[in-house]
């Protein structure tokens, strides 16, 4: 249950950034020259220039608080996952379910989609997506539009995972008594399906989509590690290692702050995924 | 089936995606022409890159170079490109099939290196974890393969580079390529960081998959057969305990093994790699469709591969598979 706690406390620093900055940090896009030697364009001072003022520290070049700019960038990749999840879970839930509850040709096209999908070079594929949109599309520019196209993109890649799982369980749960009663009854299949099924597979979904959330934060640092995710000057953790990369030698917080961030939330979904497995289903213990 | 979804789907990236938001032809062509071009030079390139013709016509004229090749007019005269033609750069304007081949042997080294690592340790962790579960090395080798599941590659790759490059100097520059045929020593030297990043990340879920299967496994009935029939515990273990669970680990590592193969890409990026998967980083960049095509496409030919290759290995491995 750490994870749990890590979680929630995660999520309170992510929507509280803004007040818990303006009494720790500075503001994530203000520059400080003042702190960068400006020989090499490294921070001053110990460790990347850790201070009671900047907790982590400043970025080489700019001098902005990296306090801030992580505790910002932990609300770009907590949106983009919840939201990406979301979406893998409504198309995978409802997918898999119509694939496993009507079989047949359904079932076929469905099961074939999702293992084209599986097989997929998806990273390629997601970036020639993401960097292939101009900057004004669909009637929305700026961070709107990106973080709608990343959670569009990993959405729409990650769902079979969910949707095998749904499948497979919808299978074996339509051939429950259950369901040839409420058939009897005259029940429809949308009834059926929604009202007897889906509240039997509330506890997969929960736990899958549990542990699909830390791959699609995976999902998102990457994407904007490789440099098309939001784009600059607004903070996301993937971005700043991607510039650590170049200066890691006179800056080692600027690349251990964003990595550590990253894998604490990612190790912090995988626990409490596993501990509701584990819940959820004794066996698997 | 996968070969045609893909080069289907990569298409309508590149060209029915910037039409739905809003871009014509000039506006394409007008990212593969200098900065200060006038409107008559990108004209004349969307029409030279064959821009204004329908999708549809666009793509027959891809699949055509791939099966039969296609002649090229660059102007002074005209080029052949023999039949697998993956088509040309729009950037660099090189073919795009030798720039892939030139640079599989770098990828090759690199994925098929990890993969060997990977496999070792984490089905080694894996059966040990099994057998003594719930042991200090049980709880240990879990522990670090949960973390090894949530770090993501691009953070080990730096953290090594600084500590094992730059502050020990113990391994070499790994964006510095040598063929292994040139000099062993130095080509495993400077793709062993690489190696040992990419495996761990790997080796983490290949553990955690074999403790679970093994698990389940020793509890069949037909060790408790073979112990009682009094084979000798390494045997059971071994030969019918490991043998019924490496199924899904080979079915994962068939995934893993093609999808690494199409492009190491965060691999790549991180340590400086000019492999494939930096290629296709590189095409990206420059809106390269041809390049991208050619990488997506030799990509899922690897995918396809690599899971007929482990389709056979079932057999070999699992006595209840036999091929027909």
């Amino acid at each position: 249950m750490a994870g749990g706690i890590v979680i929630v406390l995660l999520i309170l620093i992510a929507i509280f950034a803004p007040l818990i900055v303006s009494w720790f940090g500075h503001p994530p896009a203000e520059w400080h020259r003042d702190k960068i030697d400006p020989a090499i364009q490294a921070p001053i001072g110990a460790f990347g220039g850790i201070s009671w003022d900047y907790l982590f520290g400043v970025e080489p070049t700019t001098g902005r608080d990296l306090f801030s700019r992580i505790l910002y960038g932990a609300r770009i990749s907590l949106l983009i996952a919840f939201f990406a999840t979301l979406l893998c879970v409504v198309l995978g839930t409802v997918l898999g379910m119509i694939a496993g509850f009507f079989g047949g040709w359904i079932d076929t096209v469905i099961s074939r989609a999702m293992d084209i999908f599986l097989a997929f070079p998806l990273l390629v594929f997601a970036l020639a997506l993401a960097g292939v949109i101009p900057d004004k599309a669909f009637g929305m520019s700026g961070d709107t539009l990106r973080i709608s196209l990343l959670v569009f993109i990993i959405g729409f890649f990650n769902w079979p995972y969910i949707g095998r799982i749904i499948r497979g369980q919808t299978l074996s749960l339509r051939e429950r008594e259950f369901v040839d009663a409420s058939r009897s009854l005259g029940a429809r299949n949308h009834v059926i399906l929604f009202k007897e099924i889906l509240p039997n597979l509330i506890a997969p979904i929960l736990v899958y989509s549990t542990l699909l959330i830390p791959s699609n934060i995976l999902f998102e640092a990457a994407l904007s590690f490789l440099g098309v995710g939001v784009r600059p000057p607004t903070p996301t953790w993937g971005g700043m290692l991607a510039e650590a990369v170049h200066n890691y030698d006179v800056a080692p917080n600027f690349m251990l702050f964003p990595g550590l961030a990253i894998f604490i939330t990612v190790l912090a979904f995988n626990l409490l995924g596993d501990g509701l497995r584990d819940a959820f289903d004794p066996k698997a213990r | 089936m996968l070969l045609f979804v893909v080069s289907i789907a990569t298409f309508a990236i590149f060209f029915l995606v910037p039409r739905l938001a809003g871009m014509s032809a000039d506006d394409l062509a007008s990212r593969y022409v200098g900065k200060a071009a006038n409107a008559q030079v990108i004209h004349d390139t969307a029409i030279r890159l064959g821009f204004n013709d329908p999708v549809i016509v666009q793509y027959g004229r891809f699949v055509k170079g791939i099966f039969v090749g296609v002649d090229r007019n660059y102007g002074p005269g005209v080029e052949h490109c023999p039949a697998p033609c993956l088509g040309y750069s729009y950037v660099s304007q090189n073919p795009v099939l030798p720039d892939i081949l030139n640079r599989l042997p770098i990828t090759l080294s690199m994925a098929l290196g990890a993969a060997v690592v990977w496999v070792i340790f984490g089905v080694a962790t894996g059966v040990v974890s099994a057998l003594r579960r719930g042991s200090f090395f049980d709880r240990l080798s879990m522990g670090i393969a949960l973390a090894g599941v949530s770090l993501p590659i691009f953070f080990t790759g730096i953290v090594s580079l600084a500590i094992f490059r730059d502050q020990l100097g113990l391994v070499g520059d790994v964006a510095d390529w040598v063929p292994f045929s040139e000099d062993p020593l130095t080509w495993a030297n400077n793709l062993i960081l690489p190696w040992v990043t990419l495996a761990f990340l790997y080796a983490a879920g290949y553990a955690r998959l074999t403790r679970a299967g093994m698990l389940e496994t020793m509890s069949e009935d037909y060790i408790r057969t073979a112990r009682a029939k009094g084979l000798a515990e390494r045997a059971v273990v071994l030969k019918h305990g490991l043998r019924a669970t490496l199924t899904p680990v080979l079915t994962m590592f068939g995934l893993d093994l093609g999808l690494l193969l199409g492009g190491a890409v965060l691999t790549e990026s991180t340590f400086s790699l000019p492999g494939i998967g930096k290629y296709a980083v590189d095409a990206i960049s420059n809106n390269d469709l041809p390049q991208v095509m050619g990488v997506t496409l030799i990509a899922a030919a690897f995918i396809i591969l690599a899971n007929l290759i482990v389709d056979m290995l079932y057999a070999v491995v699992d006595p209840r598979v036999r091929l027909a």
